[in-house]
Formats: structure tokens, C-alpha cells, sequence
């Protein structure tokens, strides 16, 4: 489904993706994971097209996603990030809606789409009126995953989507987001720095320092045989967790 | 968005929509000094008398002012002195004969009356005692006096016309000239700090004071004798009007006149009345001054100034949002928007009114009188610099993460402006329409200096008549509205700032935390 050949990104002195080749096959879930500024952001902004690598290229479904209309693109990958990136002066139905808004659909159509993500995302139908200020940080982000899935889109791209939220809810939640990925059989890459969230979450998992691959593949495998002292570090740093 | 529509179509209609009544028949100007404003309210008096519409356009402008409108016809008739029309309008033509002048000014498409009878020259005087004590009663008499100290206005020292001249022609040794207020120097003279000053010959304080005039013997100051200018074509539109005008030709002796400033000075009577009595005399003309309220005239003016501000706010609303726009998304060519608009607040009011006035002439919109194109764009381009910075800042200052999740959800940028960023910024926007809104109701008092009106001409007229009253008359309602602009504005930021923008409430707070 996307592959990314080769791609690298320098941010001034700092060179954030280093010649990295990635595989996200279809229906499968590709986690990314590392510390922070190693990278994994990057990949996924490379993905959407909101950052141009300096080298390498994307491929979307076979082809270059430079030779692709970017907002056609964008509209079969659904994107959340960390806090939601909710428009504030919108309501929830608002912000669910404002890509079929942008196409013109019809409002029996967007209702009904809405009425089942509400289902799917099992938040309350009373929570359509209101401002992301008015919700929690678990229904802000229910939300962002309605406003994400509202075309049904192939790819689900998710940046620390559950970063910022306290434990139990973010237990629930992932609960909930593996339900999802489940039954919809999307192609999804997800990035976070959470290694148990990780291990709950991904079919693939990269491990990811300074812009570089450290090792790639099951979740297994990278707690049994991490490939170098780093990623042992960091297998043996995240192990209280879920022991 | 429909909302917007709506509102935008209003603001437009509200633009648009003509100003009460442009000033009708025959339009007299006069300029900003008492003795003007009577000559200007005794002609505009004299046309009324024979059922011919006039209008006064009070305190117009200085001379060059004036005369340009005359000349092209966006006034009729104002009153002048000969001398400074060979001063001011024709510098460079040193000696004319009173038919030369004629001439040039027919060129103009200008007529000139007979002198009406008195003259306003420069001239030096001291105090009677002084004179008595010294002997004093030529110029030439302070050749012998050196000790005398000379305090004169700022502008007779640096007129052709004025001190420098007039003291190699006259081989004066006076050093240390003061340069003073005219107003003060009068004050200084009485308290024996100066002993002689430079006077208008016309200037009520001269008999107040019991001053003498020092002979001019080597006829030095050039006869600044009191004329009408109309246009030579004022005959053709209203034909009895010439004949009125004229009739006031010789009629008012320097005596006369004199008493009537006095009159106007001394606020015991307005400039029209004194023009009636003075027409009653003379000509026996019954004209009914009314004595307009205060009231009447402060919602009059109210009128006048809420035009100037709707004429040049609204507009500059539909500029200054779009600049910001470009200010915020295109950074090289926002420095050169935000430059200019900076610059353009720097240009002082009455330096950019008058910069203004031949552009606008050349649009052939009108450049002076009641809401005239020049005091609106002036105001125009004032309310362009807050407008415009407040929407790039409100633009710019959008969290990335809003933008980067319009940018992933494939949305047009006009469909992100309109819909995304223009409404996150709205509560920088109108911040910044608000501050345009009050800083515009200060700058149109200053459209009296060109006169548009408004509050600004009582100011003006207080300022000239030294009566704070008639300042206050045009201050506290200016301030009340610059108040009532503020709770408007903050009235419609509650309707137009969407809701999930606004301050918190506590029900919000307590649903989120239920949540």
C-alpha cells in the first residue's frame, strides 16, 4: 500500500530521516517507535505529503505520491495527532464534518456516515453540539478518529494519538482503537513512544534513533532479540510497564 | 457564511448610501480667522436676502485652499485681501496695477470686486504712552529708539512681507526680536515685557488697548484691502446673485469692522448675528438670524461626523482584511504592505489632508466642504495600519496543529481560509477593526481643517475663538462616541466571534470536566 524507498529529510543541521525504506502492506498496522526527534514524525508528515523528503521517494499504491493530486491523496488517509488538532471554533458535528462539507454531500448521507461513527467511536450523540473545549481529552480524541474515518479511508495515519491522555482512559481507548483497526481492516501507521502501546497495537513494528532504522518486525522479535545495545536499552527501560 | 454575506451586503448598503443633502445654491467659503467668517456669513446673508439658496462653508481652508476650490468651481464666492492675493497666489509678480490683476485672475476664471471699504494691512504698534514719551509716529521714528523691544508673530519674521524686509527698508537697528503667538504677544505688550508688536489693522484689541499705529511713511507694507473673488461665471447661474454681492462694495468703513470683531471676539455675539446687525443698518435687510440650540447643532454635527466615519471605516474594512490576508501569507510582499500602511500613520493629519486634495480634485470628487472625499480618505487610509495588522497577526499566530490538520484533510486553501483560519483569527480581526473604529472618530475632527464638519468645527472655532465651551461642544461628543463605537463593538464581538471561541463559562468548564 505505501512504501516509502530510500527518503531523508535535514532540518538544518539536523538530519531528522536518514535513507530509510519502510513497507506498510495492506490491512496491517505498522507502528513506529523510538525517542523523540528520532524521526518517527517525520515519516508519517512524509506520508501525507505535509513534508517533502530532500531524497527518496513515497509510494502510494504503486505510484509516486509526487506524481499524485495531493488533496485526492489526503482524502483517502485519514490523519490524527496528539491533542486532536480539533478546530476550536467548530462543534463536534462541525469538525466531523467539514471534509463531506467541502465536497458538497448531502446532509441525509453525512448525517447517517456520523450517526455511525458515533456508534463505532461509542461516543454519546448528546456530545454533537458541543465546542472541543466542552470535551474531555478522550472524547477530543474520539472525535479527531470520527473526523479521520469520515471517508472511509484507506489509510489511517495516527501521531501519538494517545499521548497526552491519563492511563485509564488511554486503556480504554486503545482497547477501542484495536477494535476498530480490527473490524475496519485498514492500512494503519501509528506513531508512539509507548512501548506497551506498541506491542498492543502493531502488527509491524520499526524501532527507529537519529533518522535510522534500529530493527524491524514482529513485536516478539524485539523483545526477545533486540538487534543492538540501543534497542535493548530501550526494550529493558519500557519493561516495568507491563511486567 | 451566509451570516457573512448578509453582514458584508449591509455594510456596503450602510457605505453606500448617500449623505443627507449636499450644501445647495450659491456656496460661500471663508477662511479660518474671524473677519473672514463675517465677511463669509454677510455674503452668504446678502444672497439669501434676495430668496437665492446660499451656503457658508465656514473656516474652508487657508488661502491656497480656498482659492484652488474657487477655481474650480466647487465654490462660488469668498471673501480676500489684495494683498495677500499678490502675496500668495502671484509671488512672482512683483508690481501689478489693480486691472493687471484683473486680468490674471479672469485667467483663473475669477472676478474681483472694489475694495468693500476697509483694509487689514500690517502695521507696528506701541503703546500710547510709549509713543507720547518718544515721540513716535512714523516707522522711521524707531530708527532713533534701538533700546525698544520688538516682539512679532512667527510668521510676519519670515514673510516677504514682513520683518525682514521691512527692516533694511527702513534701516531699523532693533536685534533681539522676539518670535511669538499673535494672541500672546498682545498679552506681552500690555504687561510691558515687548514695546511695540506687529498688528492687523483690523484686529479688535487695537482700540481695547488703546494702541497706536506707527505711520507706514515709506509705504512699505502692501495694501491688504478687503475684496470679494467670485467665478466669472456666477452671472451665468445666478443672475441677480453678482449684483448682491457687489453692493457690498464700499460699505464698511475700518471703524466698523473693527467693532463688529470686537463683537464676534468678545462672545457676546455669534459671527452670523453680527452680520445681520450689520445688514440691518446698512441695508436694511430683516434677516432672521435663528439661534440654533446647542442641542440641535450638537446632533447636527453628530450627523456630519457618524458620515465621515461610515464613509471611511466600512470601506477600509474591505482593504485592510484582504491586505492582512496577503500581509500573513505572502511574507516579502506583507513587509511592503505593512511598510506603507505604517508609513501612511506617520504622514501628519493636516500634511496628508492637503496631499490629498489635488488627487481627489483630479477624480473630480469633491475635495472640501461637509464630508468631502479628501477628509474620507484621509480618515480611509488612518483605519487601514490597525485593521491590517491585527488580521496578519490573528493569522499567523494559528496553533500549527490547526494548520496541519486543515492541510491533511485535503481542503482547499480558500475553503481553509474562509471556513478555518479567518474564523480562528476573528478575535484579532475585530480587536483591530475596534481600535480603527475609535482612533477614526479622533481623526475626524480633524476633517474641519479642510471642512468636512463634524465634531472637529466647534473645536476649530473654540480654538480660534479661544472658547473652551465651543471645544468642549465638539470633545465630549466626539468622546461619548468613541465610547458608544467600544460597546457596540464589543456587543457584536459576542455575536460574530464564534461560540467555541469565546471565554469560558462555567457551564463549559463543569461539562468538560463531567465529560
Amino acid at each position: 500500500m505505501i512504501k516509502l524507498r530510500g527518503v531523508s529529510k535535514r532540518y538544518g543541521a539536523h538530519q531528522a530521516v536518514d535513507r530509510i525504506d519502510l513497507d506498510c502492506p495492506q490491512g496491517q498496522t505498522q507502528v513506529l517507535i523510538g525517542t523523540s526527534g528520532c524521526g518517527k514524525s517525520t515519516l508519517l508528515r512524509m506520508i501525507i505529503g505535509l513534508v517533502t523528503p530532500d531524497a527518496g521517494t513515497v509510494i502510494f499504491e504503486k505510484r509516486p505520491l509526487a506524481e499524485q493530486a495531493l488533496a485526492t491523496v489526503r482524502q483517502r488517509m485519514g490523519y490524527m495527532i496528539q491533542e486532536g488538532g480539533l478546530f476550536p471554533h467548530l462543534t463536534v458535528r462541525e469538525n466531523a464534518a467539514i471534509v463531506p462539507r467541502y465536497l458538497g454531500w448531502p446532509l441525509d448521507r453525512t448525517n447517517a456516515r456520523i450517526n455511525e461513527l458515533l456508534a463505532l467511536t461509542q461516543l454519546p450523540a448528546s456530545m454533537l453540539g458541543r465546542y472541543p473545549r466542552q470535551l474531555s481529552g478522550g472524547q477530543r480524541q474520539r472525535v479527531s478518529l470520527m473526523r479521520a474515518l469520515m471517508l472511509d479511508p484507506d489509510v489511517l495515519l495516527l501521531d501519538e494519538p494517545l499521548g497526552d491522555l491519563d492511563p485509564m482512559i488511554r486503556a480504554e481507548l486503545q482497547e477501542d482503537l484495536r477494535a476498530i483497526f480490527r473490524e475496519l481492516g485498514k492500512t494503519v501507521v501509528l506513531v508512539t513512544h509507548d512501548l506497551a502501546e506498541a506491542g498492543f497495537l502493531a502488527d509491524r513494528i520499526t524501532l527507529l534513533r537519529a533518522g535510522k532504522i534500529v530493527q524491524q518486525g514482529a513485536f516478539s522479535e524485539l523483545i526477545e532479540n533486540p538487534a543492538d545495545d540501543f534497542a535493548a536499552k530501550f526494550v529493558q527501560a519500557q519493561r516495568p510497564v507491563f511486567s | 457564511m451566509k451570516r457573512m454575506l448578509l453582514i458584508m451586503l449591509a455594510l456596503v448598503l450602510l457605505a453606500t448610501v448617500p449623505r443627507g443633502s449636499a450644501p445647495s445654491g450659491v456656496k460661500v467659503a471663508s477662511k479660518p480667522f474671524t473677519e473672514s467668517v463675517l465677511l463669509g456669513e454677510m455674503l452668504t446673508q446678502m444672497i439669501r436676502s434676495s430668496d437665492r439658496p446660499a451656503t457658508h462653508l465656514a473656516q474652508l481652508g487657508g488661502t491656497r485652499i480656498v482659492y484652488d476650490a474657487l477655481k474650480r468651481g466647487e465654490i462660488d464666492v469668498y471673501p480676500e485681501y489684495t494683498g495677500t492675493i499678490l502675496q500668495v497666489i502671484y509671488p512672482d509678480h512683483a508690481e501689478l496695477s489693480s486691472r493687471q490683476l484683473q486680468e490674471l485672475l479672469l485667467q483663473d476664471g475669477i472676478r474681483m470686486s472694489d475694495p468693500l471699504g476697509f483694509s487689514n494691512n500690517y502695521a507696528i504698534a506701541v503703546r500710547r504712552e510709549t509713543a507720547e514719551k518718544l515721540g513716535l509716529s512714523t516707522i522711521s521714528d524707531l530708527a532713533a529708539h534701538p533700546e525698544l523691544r520688538l516682539g512679532f508673530s512667527n510668521e510676519f519674521i519670515d514673510r516677504d512681507d514682513g520683518w525682514k524686509n521691512l527692516r533694511t527698508r527702513y534701516n531699523l537697528p532693533h536685534k533681539d526680536i522676539a518670535g511669538l503667538n499673535h494672541d500672546i504677544a498682545y498679552r506681552q505688550l500690555a504687561s510691558e515685557v515687548i514695546d511695540g508688536l506687529d498688528v492687523y489693522t483690523t484686529d479688535a484689541q487695537l482700540a481695547k488697548m488703546d494702541l497706536v499705529l506707527l505711520e507706514d511713511d515709506l509705504e512699505y507694507f502692501p495694501r491688504y484691502e478687503a475684496v470679494v473673488l467670485y467665478r466669472a461665471d456666477l452671472g451665468k447661474r445666478f443672475p441677480d446673485t453678482v449684483q448682491r454681492i457687489l453692493s457690498l462694495e464700499a460699505s464698511i468703513p475700518t471703524k466698523r469692522i473693527m467693532d463688529l470683531n470686537a463683537l464676534v471676539v468678545s462672545r457676546e455675539v455669534s459671527e452670523s448675528q453680527a452680520a445681520a446687525v450689520f445688514l440691518q443698518e446698512k441695508f436694511d435687510i430683516d434677516n432672521s438670524v435663528e439661534d440654533i440650540s446647542v442641542a440641535a447643532q450638537v446632533w447636527q454635527r453628530t450627523l456630519e461626523h457618524c458620515d465621515l466615519v461610515r464613509r471611511s471605516l466600512i470601506p477600509a474594512l474591505f482593504v485592510a482584511i484582504p491586505l492582512g490576508v496577503i500581509a500573513a501569507k505572502l511574507p516579502r510582499l506583507g513587509q511592503i504592505v505593512m511598510a506603507l500602511v505604517g508609513i501612511i500613520q506617520t504622514i501628519p493629519a493636516l500634511a496628508l489632508l492637503v496631499l490629498l486634495i489635488a488627487p481627489m480634485a483630479s477624480l473630480k470628487l469633491d475635495t472640501l466642504g461637509s464630508g468631502s472625499a479628501t477628509a474620507v480618505a484621509a480618515l480611509f487610509l488612518y483605519s487601514l495600519l490597525p485593521i491590517v495588522r491585527n488580521t496578519a497577526t490573528g493569522l499567523s499566530s494559528i496553533s500549527p496543529e490547526h494548520d496541519e490538520s486543515a492541510a491533511a484533510l485535503g481542503l482547499s486553501s480558500r475553503f481553509r481560509l474562509l471556513q478555518i483560519e479567518l474564523p480562528l483569527a476573528s478575535p484579532s480581526i475585530l480587536a483591530g477593526i475596534k481600535t480603527a473604529a475609535v482612533l477614526n472618530v479622533g481623526f475626524a475632527t480633524l476633517g474641519a481643517l479642510v471642512g468636512a464638519r463634524g465634531y472637529g468645527q466647534p473645536i476649530l472655532t473654540g480654538i480660534r475663538l479661544n472658547d473652551t465651551g465651543l471645544i468642549m461642544q465638539g470633545a465630549v461628543p466626539a468622546a461619548c462616541l468613541a465610547v458608544l463605537l467600544q460597546i457596540f463593538f464589543e456587543w457584536a464581538e459576542h455575536h460574530l466571534v464564534p461560540a467555541g471561541l469565546r471565554p469560558l463559562s462555567a457551564g463549559d468548564a463543569d461539562a468538560a470536566a463531567h465529560g
